[in-house]
């Protein structure tokens, strides 16, 4: 894989996405072997919004390759809130740190300051648009539980805000998988994705009800609706219903129906499935930090 | 176009921009940054007869040249645009706008969370489409209503 920055699921092509699997499955079998692979490596952790699971996978990947992090810390302690600007703080962190990773509110933050820095900078989500090492993650837990060939693969809820969503369904034209897209009106998928995905031809359909597609789905991966993309309240417990499944949901499924989740849930999946061999969503997080790994080996220059 | 249709004067120094899509005069002088206030000399003819376009609007700013990046902006509104540029009172250069790929600066985008639209160090860059432009920060894509786009901050 040759990219300066990750930044958006898009400039994966197949191999890059298999290249960083595969290391992260040997990385995920054998760690102990790596352990000291980036011995002085420091990584330049900036998240401008909360994250519990990117932050602390990232870490402990870091961590786990023998290196260790330099972390921006929050926002409220730090200069930005002095009011320096986002191309400012990066270019001041780069020289504490060999790679970046940077979380921020706003679309596009990532490739702006990518363009200011010559070490490595990753992309750990920015604002409503992209969030490429959720997908490789993603993307890790369906190879190894569905596999790529012909993949039929549901994606439900908010698909309108939810960043894992855009970088995944970019990533899935890759392996040519069938997309069916599950979600109220309102949170349909956005024009500059429907746009990419029908550019790469991909084969795509929207449904606003998952019922006639999920006796199709090899995976169902289901997002979060949050209440503050509606109105009000009522509105969002009508909507938000709708898009719900629990252990009786599935029994119309396939026997090896995959379900995901990118987490944190609230009561999208009811607990009565995680019991299940449906249930992949915490294997899919413990994913997060092989996966980093993996990614982290190649930005740092861990060709062999 | 003869003497009796001439609605315009002549400039000395400056832009002639000719064949504007009709009714597309004033989003080109927000191109240009000009407004009540600028200072410079300029003539607007609007909805003008032409026979290549049926009708068309014309702008002459006087002292005054187009930078390539208002040029690729131009081309997205008014398309068939000529670019004629006088020296005392002689037409020097005459081009049409050509569609570029990209577009940076003088637009902005319409995506109030786009990095751009912060107070950042960064100009505004788009991806020109066959339907449209496209952020090359954010991706929000703009098909209709490019000219509302126009930066007259």
């Amino acid at each position: 894989m040759r990219h300066d920055h990750i930044i958006s699921a898009k400039q994966l092509s197949r191999a890059d996405i298999e290249e960083v699997l595969d290391r992260a499955a040997e990385m995920d079998a054998d760690p102990e072997t790596f352990a000291d692979r980036h011995g002085n490596a420091l990584l330049g952790l900036l998240f401008f919004e909360p994250s519990t699971r990117t932050k602390m996978s990232f870490t402990a990947a870091v961590k786990r390759l023998g290196g260790d992090v330099v972390d921006l810390g929050t926002v409220e302690s730090s200069s930005v809130k002095k009011g320096e600007s986002l191309a400012d703080t990066v270019r001041v962190v780069e020289g504490y740190a060999d790679a970046l990773v940077l979380r921020h509110p706003s679309e596009g933050s990532a490739q702006m300051a990518s363009e200011f820095v010559d070490v490595p900078l990753i992309n750990a989500g920015d604002g409503a648009g992209q969030h490429p090492t959720q997908t490789l993650l993603d993307l890790y837990t369906i190879r190894e539980s569905a596999g790529f060939d012909d993949l039929t693969i549901g994606i439900m809820g908010d698909l309108k805000y939810g960043r894992t969503v855009h970088s995944l369904a970019h990533a899935l034209t890759t392996v040519d998988a069938d997309q069916h897209f599950v979600s109220p009106e309102s949170l349909q998928l956005p024009r500059n994705v429907r746009y990419d995905l029908h550019e790469e031809g991909a084969s795509i359909r929207e449904h606003t009800e998952l019922e006639p597609v999920l006796p199709e789905l090899d995976v169902l991966y289901v997002t979060r609706i949050q209440a503050e993309r509606f109105p009000d309240e009522s509105e969002y417990r009508a909507v938000a219903g709708e898009y719900q499944i629990d252990a009786e949901t599935l029994e119309a499924a396939r026997d090896d129906l995959t379900v995901m989740h990118p987490l944190p849930r609230v009561d999208e999946i009811a607990h009565d499935i995680d019991e299940t061999d449906h249930a992949h969503y915490f294997q899919q997080a413990h994913s997060g930090v092989p996966v980093r790994m993996a990614l982290l080996d190649l930005v740092l220059g861990g060709d062999r | 176009m003869s003497d009796r249709e001439l609605r315009v004067s002549k400039i000395r120094n400056g832009t002639v921009i000719d064949h504007i899509s009709a009714g597309q005069a004033l989003n080109v002088l927000a191109i240009l940054g000009i407004d009540a206030g600028s200072g410079e000399t300029v003539s607007v003819g609007m909805r003008v007869p032409s026979d290549r376009l049926g009708s068309k609007d014309i702008v002459k700013v006087e002292g005054r040249e187009l930078s390539q990046d208002e040029v690729d902006v131009l081309s997205l509104i008014a398309p068939a645009a000529t670019i004629n540029i006088v020296r005392e009172f002689d037409v020097v250069e005459k081009h049409r706008v050509e569609r570029p790929s990209e577009v940076v600066g003088v637009l902005s985008c319409p995506n109030p969370h786009c990095v751009t639209t912060e107070d950042e160090p960064v100009e505004s860059r788009f991806d020109v489409l066959d339907d449209g432009i496209r952020c090359s920060y954010c991706d929000t894509i703009v098909r209709d209503g490019i000219a509302e786009q126009i930066d007259v901050a």
